[in-house]
Formats: C-alpha cells, structure tokens, sequence
C-alpha cells in the first residue's frame, strides 16, 4: 500500500527521463528534394589550406546537374567527412543555379581531409562528389607564413593589384610549390641546400638566391613542411587523407 | 514477498558455517573490486591497442623499446603541470607515427616546445591529472576546464607570449582586431605588465561634428554604419528610428564650430572627374583610403576611413577646410597636411563630392529638433556609452562601461547564461557574445559588430589568451611583447614631421607605421641632394607597390629643413662614412662588380639596373641609387643588410669584403639620367 507512491514517483521520473532523451535526439528534420540530378560536380573551394581546425577561407560551391549537364535547383546535397569537420550547412537544397554553399571548418589533425558531397539520383541511387581540403598544422602554417614572406613573390605566378608576382620577369621560372611532379622527387637534403644555399649549390638558377643567413633552424623545416603539405600530387609526406568512416 | 525473503536469509544465513561462508566470499569479491577496476581501466585498453597497432609496423622493435607501460606523468611544478595524457597517447614523441590517422597514437605535430618541459594541458586544456577520456577532455565531476577546440589553441600561446609571433596568425589577429574595432575604449583589458591593452581605432570627435556633416547623415550612420561603408569599424547599436533621430539631435546642438573650419567655399568644387582622378592618384591617397571600384571590390589602404559615399557625408566647405589642412578640424589625425593650392583643393574636392550615393539619405526626413528630444539623446548618449570612444563636449568618458576582459578565459562556466541550444563552453558562450551581443537578454548594450566567422574565432583565441595563469604567471616565465615607444622627433623638424602625419606609414625608433619603411638610420642611407629632390617629387622606387610615399608639396625650405634633421638624427654608428669612398673606383673594381650582380648573386631577379634587360619587381629599381644611397651604407648593407634593418627579405649572403666593395663600386656608378629622375 504505502509502495504505490512510490512506484508512482518512479514511473514518473522514468517518463521525465524518456521526454527529455526524447527532446535532446530531436534533431531538424532534412528537406524534403523538390528535384533530382543526375552528377554533382565542384563549382569552387576545393583544394584550399586552412589551419587545423579553422574555417577554409572560401566557401564550398557544389552543383548538381541532369543527364544533360544542366543544372537542377532543388536537388537535396548532403556534406560528410572525417570527424572533426563541420559544415556550415551540412545538408540543403540547391539553388536556382543548381547551387549550394557550404562553410568548412577542418579537424584538429594537419593533412589532408576528404569532403563527399552526395545526392540523390532519380532512381534513389547515391551520387557522390569527393573534393579534398588541407589542413595545415602549426609547423605548416609558420612554412606558410615565411613562404608569404620570403618565396610567394617568385614562386606564385598568381599576380593580385597588391602583390605583383616576380614570376613572369624570371629568366629561369621558379617552381610554384604545387608542382608536386618535380618537387616530390626531390629529397628534404635537397630542397634544405638549395634553400640555404641558392640554386647554384644545385647546379640550378642563380636567380634563386640563398636564405641561409636569413632563415633561423626551425624555418626551412617549416617551409619543406609547407611544400610537402602542398603539393599536388600529394607528396609521400604529406601526411594521411582523413575519410569519413 | 516477505515469506520469499524469509527463505532466502535462511537459506544464506541459516546456520553460522554457511552464514561464514556467504560473508567470506562476499569480503573476497569487495577486495578484488579494487584490482578489477585498475585492471579493466580505460587507459590500459588504450596502451594494448598502441602495443597491437605497433606490432605490425616496420620499426615495431623501436618502439617497443620507447615505450613505457602503466601510468605515466609529466609533472612540472613550476607551470602546475600534472598530465597524465602521455598514458594513452603514447605515440606523441614517435616521429615515425606521423602517418596513423587518429589520436590517440598519433605523432604530435612539430610545435617549437618540448612535451616534456611544457606537458600537455598548457596547450590543450582539459584535466591533465585524469586518466579517462571522459574526465580528462571534457568537464566533468564540476571540473571547468574541457580540452581546448583546436582552433583555438593558439590562445595558450599568448598566455606566456604577450607579442605577436610568426606561428600564431590567429592570436595576432585577435590581438590587433581587439584594439583595431576598439573593444578595449569600453572593456578594459589590463595586461600582465601592468599596462592596459590600447586601442588602435581613431574614434572622431564630435563636439564639432556639425561643421563636418549634417543631421541625416548622423541619423543614416546610426542605424546603419554598414550601409555607408562596409568597412567601418563603427558597431550597429540596434537603435530604434526615434532613438536615431533623438541622437542625432543632440548631437547637432551639442557642436561648437571651430575657427577656421566653417569657412565658405572658398574654391569651387571642379568637376572634371580626370583631374581628380589623376590628382587622387598623384597625392596616393589610396595608399591610405579604400573606395569600392564598379565591380564592388575594395581599393586602397586601411588606414583612413572609406571612402566610397564621402560625398554623401561631407559638407563642401568642411571637404575643402580639412584637404587645406586636417590639423585645423583634427590636430591629432593620421592624415597628412599636404600643401594643396586652390586649385588642387577645388580639383580634389569636387572629385571626392562626386563620391555620392543617393540613396543613402534618400529616405532621411527629420523634422527640426525639439528640446525634449535633444535631452533624451543626450540621456541615449550616456546610456549608450558613446563618450567611451568619441570626445563628446559635455560629456565625461565613462570609466569601466563594460565588464573587464583581463581574465575573461578563466570565466567559471556556472557564472554563463547560455543561449538554448549552445554547447555550454566558455569559448562558445565568448565567440556566441561576439556574434549576436544583444540575444542573450533583453536591455543589453553591446552593439552588433559585422565580423566574419574567421574573426570571431581570432577574437575568441585572443580573449581566451587572457586569463588567471597568463595574468599572475611569473615574469622569468614570460615573454614579453616589444613596446612601442614614444618617441618624438624634436624641433622644427620635429612638428614639420607632426604635420606630415610621417609617422602614419614610417616608423622611427620604435614609434609609428608599418607600411613605408623604417627611417630610424635613414640618415645614414641616403645622399642629401637625392633626399631633397624627393621630397619635392617622390619618384618610384619600387615598381610593384601601389602604396607610395606621396608628393606633400612642400617648400624648398621645408624640403632643406627635413633633409637636415634626418641626415643628423638618424645616423646609423655602425655605418663608418669613410668606409668606401663615394667615388673614384678603379674600372676593374666596377667590372667585378658587374659579374658579381649579373652572375654569381644574380641580383636582377629582384632589382632592376638596366631598364632594357632587368625586370626583377621584388626589391628597389637600382638605376639611380649612384645617386641615391652612400657607399658606407651600401657596404655594410651588403655585407649584412639585417644589421641595418632587421627583418629585410634582401637575402643576406655573408659577402666578402673584396665583393661587396665590388658590388658597390659597380652600384655607385649607377647614377640615371635626369629623364628616369622625373618619370614615375
């Protein structure tokens, strides 16, 4: 007798308990696609360098397209990757340009994060996009900070109104360092003696001259980091390709 | 039930032998607890899947050896270090294990610090003394700390590095957005050394802001900086139409004009777009100001306000006062007195009127103030805080407006309101604060900032740099930052300077700009004929740059009296004048000297000598430095140009003395014709 209260209080913490589970696993429910495409295809903002852990600093633009490569509007896309990558949307609709829009924010390890974008096709089969995005860790991004400093002048041959590349007016041109076909082949002893002691010590243009005096010891192992970080084709050290499980 | 019960005890207990029997191998079981515990503990699974995963790789042998079983710590008294993470992760110093994907055996990526003299939670956060996962990373058993986001890592750094490093961008730009959006007029920040944190903003006065601009323009900049310039650091203050109206009220009837500054106007605004154009161009008044071009893209500098729509906000006769001279409006302005004649002043004024958007003000129609509404804004004006930032006449800057940010990182978690939905974490509760100030109660004052989502994070990293260790850590275990100094030039010179806001872009002995050159030696750089011609006509020494020393104007008297003091002042001891004549040189010496720069240093990649062959853009064209540099600075320059400007990207090749007086003996005969002289 004196047991039903109890019982009673126990059925109705036991069913508190199952509401509040029941509102924390609520989570938005997907959109419903008013169309469906045929491929998805990047539109920008792959391939890009952040920081562990930060946001790329350009969004991610995927399209979806029909048979004919037109693109559809309303398709449903859906971004995964590795954990530790956060997608500012993970999942919408294109837009009318058969468009969506993402932010990333990358892991906390360096390397290289896979980023599928998928969608569905009309016969519900999955349609996949894989893109890649680079996380650079702490000795990367200071290889970043002194190749901004003391190399992109040469190496890029991206000119902006600020910063004129150097690149066209070079007799012999410099190597960007994505040029992963020739600068994978060479050695970290290669890369640190041409480095520090120009092109010349290499039998290469004098035209690169030697940074040795200005570059403290940790510097050139950041800049090879930052190259080999980089490349494209992936170098050896690179570091992993983080997948979604 | 109870009958059911009843049995059981008798069945257990019934007669003493059993009874000793129950209660030993209860007593046996409650002491193996203890071992069980240790045996099945989270950390050892962790230590067999590191032993598993090492057993198939190639230099298995190796780290077997490297590693060490059961608990391990770092313990470092002086820093309040107890870490236990190196139990689980117990591949962090393995540099062969930079290819496993996952921690928790994962290399440790190179940092410039040793684990074992810094441990892991300086960095990281989280609990270092735990051995779960669970208490370790997150905040569990009421413990504050949770491991730190990655992102914000960096904001360890500056708790023992209070000035900017090369590794740590996002720390920097936290640091300099704190001071360069003026958080720090409304929130103090008292730095570890005993300063505060200053701001690097140049907040207007407005005690006589109605000489400068009119009532609708005020009441449009209220409720929407953003509209008038995207890149105004001025924050959105949510204000209501009345409330706008009401302040811009008051703060019209609060204006005093200034003497000199209300004049009529004087020259009449040309409007020939082309001569503005060109004079715009001339005067590099881009080096400091950004306009939006037609494709909507931001051009120019940052260091004065925007100028897109000035001709929106600016009265003519103010436009014209100020391009006269800004010292008259403003005697503290980073901007320049150029010595602009009328018809300069009436050729740049009508171009920057032109700078109008009509529809900024289009839908602006406020009736004449009423006293009433004139003392409400002046009552919105102290609510709001607004003499924290601008001299306002009649209004006391508020002191300590906004809570003090000086240990903002250590902020207790149980003392947030957090917004529902928010992971309940000091740096989401601080990077949520930042984004939308005004969500998390009604009443709330914070202004709505327009900062992108990198932004937030560098602010969140360099407000969580701020806490209780970086404050009361022990000097001998800090780095300082480098002051900047106060240093004034003296004299007449000194005020010329002044005058000429130099200090905008050049920095001298520690104090000013960073975006021209450091001048503190220049004395011992330059030829005195060549420093007075450029400052009558600054010609182009770097082809590349688009921010450029502009022409001021100046007198002959003016342009003598600054090549004087700079000669004089900012001589450089360790450049020996007599080192290397200025010339004279055996041709042979030159001759050398030419196959040295051509061949062996190949200094045209950088630096053009021949106009016809050279193309380098990196460094300074060289045709005329003959005329130019001395040949004492250009010795020891090339010997080793950091002793002379650290930081210079000019490679520094250890010459030899024979080749470096070859190189300047070479350089020296350098000297250009009159034409290159005057081109641009």
């Amino acid at each position: 007798m004196t047991r039903e209260p109890l019982i009673l209080a126990l059925a109705l913490l036991a069913s508190l308990e199952v509401t509040s589970c029941v509102r924390r696993s609520e989570a938005a429910p997907s959109p419903k696609p008013a169309a469906f495409g045929a491929a998805i295809v990047e539109s920008s903002g792959g391939k890009q360098f952040a920081q562990t852990g930060a946001t790329l600093p350009q969004p991610l633009v995927v399209q979806v397209n029909d048979e004919q490569g037109n693109a559809v509007a309303g398709a449903l896309v859906e971004f995964s990757a590795a954990h530790g990558v956060s997608f500012d949307p993970s999942e919408g609709l294109t837009d009318s340009s058969g468009q969506l829009t993402t932010n990333v924010s990358l892991g906390a390890m360096g390397g290289r994060y896979q980023i599928v974008a998928s969608t569905f096709d009309k016969s519900h089969k999955q349609v996949e996009l894989r893109v890649e995005e680079i996380a650079l860790d702490y000795q990367q991004a200071l290889g970043r900070h002194l190749s901004d400093q003391y190399c992109d002048r040469c190496h890029n041959p991206e000119s902006s109104a600020e910063r004129v590349s150097n690149y066209d007016n070079l007799a012999v041109k410099p190597h960007p360092f994505t040029e992963g076909e020739v600068l994978n082949k060479m050695s970290d002893a290669d890369l640190t003696a041409i480095i520090s002691h120009g092109g010349a010590a290499l039998n290469k243009s004098a035209l690169m001259p030697a940074w040795g005096n200005n570059l403290g010891k940790n510097d050139i192992p950041a800049l090879i980091a930052y190259i080999r970080a980089v490349s494209d084709p992936p170098s050896r050290d690179a570091g992993p390709v983080f997948v979604r499980k | 039930m109870t009958e059911k019960l009843k049995a059981l005890w008798q069945k257990l207990f019934g007669d003493p032998v059993r009874a000793f029997g129950v209660v030993s191998v209860v007593c046996l079981c409650s002491l193996a607890i203890a071992p069980a515990k240790n045996h099945f503990s989270e950390w050892r699974h962790y230590q067999h899947g590191y032993l598993k995963m090492i057993r198939n790789r190639s230099e298995a042998n190796t780290l077997r050896r490297h590693f060490d079983g059961g608990i391990q710590q770092i313990w470092l008294p002086d820093l309040g270090v107890v870490d236990r993470c190196t139990s689980c992760h117990a591949g962090l110093k393995e540099a062969s294990l930079s290819d496993v994907p996952t921690q928790p055996y994962r290399k440790h990526p190179v940092i410039p610090h040793k684990l074992d003299e810094f441990g892991c939670t300086i960095c990281h956060r989280g609990q270092g003394a735990a051995t779960t996962v669970a208490e370790a990373h997150n905040s569990t058993l009421a413990w504050e700390q949770p491991i730190l986001p990655a992102k914000y890592t960096e904001s360890s750094c500056g708790e023992c590095h209070r000035g900017p490093l090369p590794g740590t961008p996002v720390l920097n730009e936290g640091r300099h957005l704190l001071s360069r959006y003026g958080c720090v007029h409304c929130h103090t920040v008292k730095l570890p050394d005993g300063g505060v944190m200053k701001a690097e903003d140049d907040p207007p006065s407005l005690s006589h802001i109605a000489d400068k601009t009119t009532r609708e323009w005020v009441y449009a900049w209220l409720k929407d900086p953003q509209a008038y310039a995207a890149t105004a650091t001025m924050p959105n203050f949510k204000l209501s139409d009345n409330d706008a109206r009401d302040i811009s009220a008051f703060l019209i009837a609060n204006s005093a004009p200034v003497a000199g500054d209300n004049l009529t106007v004087s020259a009449k605004p040309s409007s020939d777009p082309g001569a503005g154009t060109s004079l715009y161009g001339e005067s590099f008044c881009a080096s400091c100001h950004a306009v939006q071009n037609a494709a909507g893209n931001l051009v120019g500098g940052t260091v004065g306000p925007e100028l897109t729509r000035v001709g929106s906000k600016v009265k003519p006769e103010w436009l014209q006062a100020w391009l006269r001279n800004p010292r008259v409006y403003d005697p503290a302005t980073g901007m320049p007195h150029y010595r602009f004649n009328d018809a300069q002043v009436a050729t740049l004024s009508g171009f920057l009127q032109a700078k109008a958007d009509s529809d900024l003000l289009a839908n602006v129609h406020l009736d004449p103030a009423t006293p009433e509404q004139i003392a409400h804004g002046k009552r919105l004006v102290s609510d709001y805080g607004c003499a924290s930032c601008h001299e306002i006449a009649g209004i006391k800057k508020p002191e300590n407006f906004a809570p003090e940010l000086s240990r903002i990182g250590s902020k207790p978690t149980t003392q947030l309101i957090f917004l529902p939905g928010m992971q309940h974490t000091l740096p989401d509760y601080i990077a949520g604060k930042i984004k939308q100030p005004r969500a998390f109660a009604s009443g709330l004052k914070m202004p709505q900032y327009t900062f992108a989502a990198a932004q937030i994070d560098a602010l969140t990293t360099a407000l969580l740099s701020l806490n209780e260790r970086s404050s009361t850590l022990p000097s001998t275990l800090t780095v300082p930052a480098v002051p900047e100094s106060d240093y004034q030039p003296a004299g007449k010179a000194g005020k010329l300077m002044t005058d000429l806001a130099c200090f905008s872009c050049h920095r001298i002995n520690g104090h000013g700009g960073d975006m021209a050159p450091d001048l503190t030696w220049e004395g011992s750089s330059v030829q005195r004929d060549w420093l007075v011609k450029f400052f009558k006509n600054p010609g182009t020494l770097r082809p590349a740059l688009i921010r450029r020393m502009p022409r001021f104007n100046l007198s002959d008297e003016e342009a003598n009296q600054l090549s004087d003091y700079i000669l004089t002042a900012y001589q450089n001891p360790a450049v020996d004048r007599d080192s290397m004549p200025l010339s004279g040189y055996p041709q042979g010496q030159v001759e050398l000297g030419k196959q040295l720069f051509y061949g062996k240093y190949s200094c045209q990649g950088c630096h053009i000598v021949d106009t016809k062959n050279d193309k380098g853009y990196v460094g300074p064209t060289l045709t005329q430095v003959g005329s130019r540099l001395t040949s004492a600075w250009m010795l020891q320059w090339l010997k080793n140009p950091q002793s002379l400007r650290p930081g210079t990207i000019e490679p520094n090749r250890a010459m030899s003395d024979e080749e470096a007086r070859a190189i300047t003996a070479f350089l020296m005969s350098q000297k250009g014709g009159k034409q290159e002289v005057a081109k641009k």
